[in-house]
């Protein structure tokens, strides 16, 4: 037997040196895991709703773990306690992290003052995904809704998020709409703040 | 006969497809094989499932491959399909696959096979397997991963003990050899989760499905 005793043994996955992130895999192997993802999912509902809130709890366990690992490779161990800086986290940081890129748009929803939007025109999870027709509103971003809401929830904003898609004019395929909506205790903390 | 474009190597294969963070591609794994704890119950139930996921991927992942590894072509395949026949049976299954229909090519010269490592690993994965401990038949082999892209983040619970955690990858290329008429059983000999000095899949060459020539839609 050929011992291969490069790697150093570490008892705990703690004492581990963190990572600089920089590794890559294809697309493709992503691509193909998150559609077993969707595969399996599907296998354990008999709703689209459900569907969905299955994918968003996947993405929750994504998000919880990037928030921390963001939290300390990239920002001394501090987190954001004001909405703006949370969101413009999500937007750039943990973004640019798991998409390579940073997202599209950040808005603040118009017709309610607790509701902020990240749009992006084709979103990695949806890339090679086609609704069929009998499947209605149903977006694979639902996984990605998730990511977001666990940074928000483990950074202490909790808020129900859901993926949309919008039509965009002149374009075939819509874009993905992450609606935010915070809890109330959110907003009144953050007008605490000022 | 020679190959008429030469198979491209790891490094530029790995390079030339689109990529995308490691970590995104980890935790998501993580997310699943959570997911799968919390629905099955039974460790055991769960390692099939991954096993299974892994064969769906792998079934679906070496038409990737051949196409832009420039592995192998149809009109070579149908050529030298007496050859293939016969050099298969000794050549290791996941080498065959993975680094080269080149074997074909070569009519089965053993050391072309020996100084490529794993095409496909590097392709998905970004990483360098090793193969290795091949046995006297040549239908068993080992591959040696360092470096596993899965596991990171990741510690084995004292409940969990039993779960293959990266099952993933061996029905991967089950699904993928399988796909390419071969039937391999793989196992975990090594798991550096489970305190191992790296991971070690064993595959094993059990079947050999005889392709059927020629392909009726190509004409």
């Amino acid at each position: 037997m050929i011992s291969v005793g490069k790697t150093k043994q570490y008892a705990n996955v703690l004492d581990k040196p963190l990572s600089r992130g920089r590794q890559e895999v294809s697309l493709s192997a992503f691509a193909f895991l998150f559609s077993e993802v969707v595969q399996y999912n599907q296998t354990q509902v008999d709703n689209i709703a459900d569907l969905e809130r299955r994918l968003e709890d996947a993405g929750y366990a994504v998000g919880a773990r990037v928030l921390e690992l963001l939290c300390h490779r990239e920002k001394g161990n501090r987190r954001e306690t004001r909405l703006l800086g949370i969101l413009s986290f999500i937007h750039s940081n943990v973004w640019k992290v798991l998409f390579g890129k940073v997202a599209d748009s950040l808005e603040k929803g118009t017709e309610h003052e607790d509701e902020y939007m990240i749009s992006e025109k084709e979103l990695l999870v949806n890339r090679f995904i086609s609704v069929p027709k009998d499947m209605g509103a149903f977006n694979c971003g639902a996984f990605v809704a998730g990511i977001v809401r666990g940074v928000l929830d483990n950074a202490g904003f909790p808020a129900v998020v859901t993926a949309h898609f919008v039509p965009i004019e002149g374009q075939q395929r819509p874009r993905t709409t992450i609606l935010i909506k915070f809890a109330e205790e959110v907003l009144r903390r953050e007008s605490r703040l000022g | 006969m020679p190959p008429l474009t030469t198979p491209k190597s790891g490094d530029a294969l790995f390079a030339s497809v689109e990529r995308v963070n490691a970590e995104l591609f980890t935790l998501t794994y993580g997310a699943i094989v959570r997911q799968l704890l919390t629905d099955l119950e039974e460790v055991e139930e769960v390692n099939k499932q991954l096993d299974q996921m892994g064969y769906n991927i792998g079934t679906r992942l070496v038409d990737e491959f051949l196409a832009k590894s420039n592995v192998s072509n149809c009109a070579d395949f149908k050529e030298t399909a007496d050859t293939i026949a016969k050099t298969l049976s000794y050549v290791c299954p996941v080498i065959a696959f993975f680094t080269a229909t080149v074997a074909m090519h070569h009519s089965g010269t053993f050391h072309a096979l020996s100084s490529a490592n794993s095409l496909g690993f590097k392709m998905f994965l970004g990483v360098t397997a090793t193969v290795t401990n091949w046995d006297a038949e040549g239908t068993t082999c080992s591959f040696v991963l360092e470096d596993n892209p899965l596991v990171d983040f990741v510690e084995l619970p004292d409940t969990c003990q039993g779960l293959q955690y990266c099952n993933v990858l061996s029905g991967v290329i089950r699904g993928a050899l399988e796909m390419v008429s071969m039937k391999t059983e793989v196992t975990w000999v090594r798991d550096m989760l489970r305190g191992d000095d790296a991971y070690e899949m064993r595959v094993k060459l059990t079947k050999q499905v005889p392709e059927e020539y020629p392909y009726k839609d190509d004409d």
